[in-house]
């Protein structure tokens, strides 16, 4: 993907944001007797959004030799192991109060060591085991931090 | 005489044993980020900063700004012997640092790199101690549109340096802007932007937003690419790491130049490190009698920056400690933690909280010893942690992330926020939009707005009360001047070269 691409891609996402922002922001009162409203603030939020989005986009727009000159590629091949990655810790979240911190953080250490970084199953599963353990010793049983525990109690 | 008793005031506060221990782990874990390419201390202040909330609070800040001005002593190791800057302050480092190593003069290099950032970053406590309470004082005469000029003209900084493109700083801006007036408006108690949670009442936790950006955005970054590197071998023995006689006296004049170029750039929002490293270099060659040797290995190339670096720190503390404005990142950070301990920032601080400024002002001295002191022989156990394998460190600090924002309020959904937060701070850097602007709009936005409202109320809705005011007016006048400056072409390639080489 081109660099212009992602500017405006970025772009439109972004003035479509500012234009929530800007309808949103009319809802709540905009002045009042005794002065700004709640609604004053976002509303220039919204505008200048929406403002500095068209302006991003603007020159990916524009014919080519108009344009900005860099076009160099932004590097988004290695983007699929970090959303990987995200979708990872997305999950370990969702099962935090469900199986308890200690199994979740084991759970994702494992399939980022050993799926996505293609470790020995040995080492993911010591690096795994071992940190949850730590996490547990360091802050449930020695600072008394509560943290989500599952059926088994870590 | 009243500075000289203030400080006594904080040694004493400094110098007990528990701020003395929380100082020494403050700067062993810089040090320890610092020697770490892609931990910065933005992050791992933010991972640390729900931990601290059970902390006595001058102990708390001894340690975050432990790790604030130990991280600039370590990014210095990487870049002499890996050629790759812990830290972006370090960049500039790696010229004559690194040629330095490859000659066989590792030990040396690191030793002056340790011995400037000692004497810089002492010097820069001083400038600290000695500009912040008349500047404090100075600020008590500001009403809201003072404070609204001075914070309009702080961000406009921190967006003219933050990136490339204004244009993506100013968008990063105004979504940290939007951030802080999600929940119930002060004013009229009226909910905004809340999507029908109940959490959402009190704002987005800042805790989980900035853990999310720095730390998760900042692994989502690395884990797509670690590269490995020759590592220099440092000279054992602590004899082999001093810098000669000659060393020092070559080096007289860069320990100055660093330490004032670092703290009067510090001062000012958005600068930052990076760029004093970068002057006190370009000026330490400018005014060398071999400016030709330079990237060749000299040991005042080394000397001036990283001098520079750490005298930053203290100038950075002063715009954060006396107007409750911060310049970058990390001090950004350190503004939401004094404001989560119950805090208002400002000029009012150092009246009120005089244990906390002076204590912290003496902890620096401390601590800028303790780093030297620590620095000198323990430089190649530093150079061994580039040898913890990336595979033990990323879940280690995915774990840390989690707890450390879970145990805040006991909450899931908090987490959920940080996780969401991870993926705007990777996507932001993928695409280039600087993540200091939008935590920096996130942590003044409340502030801006209450100033800009508080300002239109006495002047019953007249948007010229800002612009009529001596103050006010001047500061948004250079506000505005500094927006437009990239208009003019020799400004906006002098910004592009100066953000390039920041990295």
């Amino acid at each position: 993907m081109i660099k212009n691409a992602a500017d405006l891609i970025s772009g439109v996402c972004l003035a479509a944001f500012g234009a929530y922002v800007l309808s949103a922001a009319s809802r709540l009162s905009y002045f009042s007797e005794v002065g700004p409203g709640p609604g004053f603030f976002p509303f220039w939020i919204g505008i200048g959004l929406v403002f500095l989005s068209f302006w991003l986009m603007l020159p990916s727009c524009l014919p080519r030799r108009m344009a900005a000159k860099k076009t160099e590629r932004a590097g988004w091949k290695p983007t699929g192991k970090a959303l990987t990655a995200w979708l990872a810790i997305i999950a370990a979240v969702a099962l935090l109060e469900r199986i308890g911190f200690g199994l979740s953080f084991a759970f994702l250490t494992i399939f980022l060591l050993r799926g996505l970084e293609q470790r020995p199953t040995l080492i993911a599963f010591t690096v795994a085991v071992g940190l949850a353990a730590a996490f547990y010793a360091i802050f449930t049983l020695a600072l008394g931090v509560r943290l989500p525990a599952g059926l088994w109690g870590f | 005489m009243e500075a000289l008793g203030n400080l006594l005031l904080g040694f004493s506060v400094a110098l007990s044993p528990v701020n003395l221990l929380w100082c020494l782990v403050g700067v062993f874990l810089g040090t320890v980020v610092g020697v770490l390419p892609g931990l910065g201390p933005a992050a791992t202040i933010a991972m640390l900063l729900p931990l601290t909330l059970k902390m006595d609070h001058t102990t708390a800040i001894i340690a975050l700004a432990g790790i604030f001005y130990g991280a600039r002593y370590g990014g210095s190791t990487t870049s002499i012997l890996l050629n790759i800057p812990g830290e972006s302050s370090s960049v500039v480092t790696c010229l004559d640092g690194y040629q330095l190593a490859r000659q066989g003069r590792a030990g040396a290099a690191l030793g002056i790199a340790a011995v400037a950032s000692f004497v810089a970053g002492t010097i820069g406590v001083l400038g600290l101690m000695l500009v912040a309470p008349p500047l404090a004082r100075f600020a008590l005469r500001f009403a809201p549109p003072e404070y609204f000029a001075l914070m309009t003209l702080g961000l406009a900084m921190v967006v003219f340096l933050a990136g490339p493109s204004m244009i993506k700083a100013l968008l990063a801006l105004l979504i940290g802007l939007w951030l802080s007036t999600i929940g119930i408006d002060l004013f009229t108690a009226e909910s905004r932007f809340t999507f029908g949670q109940a959490k959402l009442l009190g704002g987005v936790d800042f805790i989980a937003a900035t853990v999310g950006i720095f730390a998760i955005g900042e692994l989502l970054v690395n884990l797509e690419s670690r590269a490995g590197a020759e590592l220099f071998k440092v000279a054992k023995g602590f004899r082999n790491l001093l810098p000669t006689l000659q060393d020092l006296k070559d080096c007289r004049f860069a320990f100055l130049n660093g330490s004032l170029v670092g703290f009067l750039v510090g001062a000012l929002p958005g600068a930052g490190a990076t760029v004093a490293s970068f002057l006190a270099y370009g000026l330490e060659k400018a005014f060398s009698r071999h400016p030709e040797k330079f990237g060749t290995g000299v040991i005042e190339g080394v000397a001036a920056p990283e001098g520079a670096n750490n005298a930053d720190a203290g100038g950075a503390l002063v715009p954060l400690l006396t107007l409750g404005i911060p310049g970058g990142n990390t001090t950004a950070i350190l503004l939401g933690g004094l404001i989560l301990w119950g805090y208002r920032p400002g000029p009012l601080l150092i009246q009120e909280h005089p244990q906390l400024f002076w204590g912290l002002v003496a902890s620096m001295y401390v601590g800028n010893f303790l780093l030297l002191v620590l620095n000198l022989p323990l430089v190649p156990l530093f150079a061994q942690i580039l040898r913890l394998p990336y595979y033990i460190l990323y879940p280690l600090i995915l774990g840390i992330s989690i707890v450390g924002v879970y145990s805040v309020n006991n909450s899931s959904f908090d987490v959920w926020v940080m996780a969401l937060f991870g993926l705007l701070g990777y996507l932001m850097r993928k695409l280039e939009f600087p993540a200091a602007a939008l935590i920096l709009g996130m942590v003044l936005g409340d502030a801006l707005e209450r100033a800009l409202r508080q300002s239109l109320m006495m002047s019953q809705g007249d948007i010229m009360i800002l612009a009529t005011r001596p103050i006010s007016g001047t500061l948004l006048l250079l506000a505005a001047v500094i927006l437009l400056m990239p208009a003019a072409r020799k400004v906006r390639s002098w910004r592009l070269d100066a953000i390039e080489r920041a990295g």
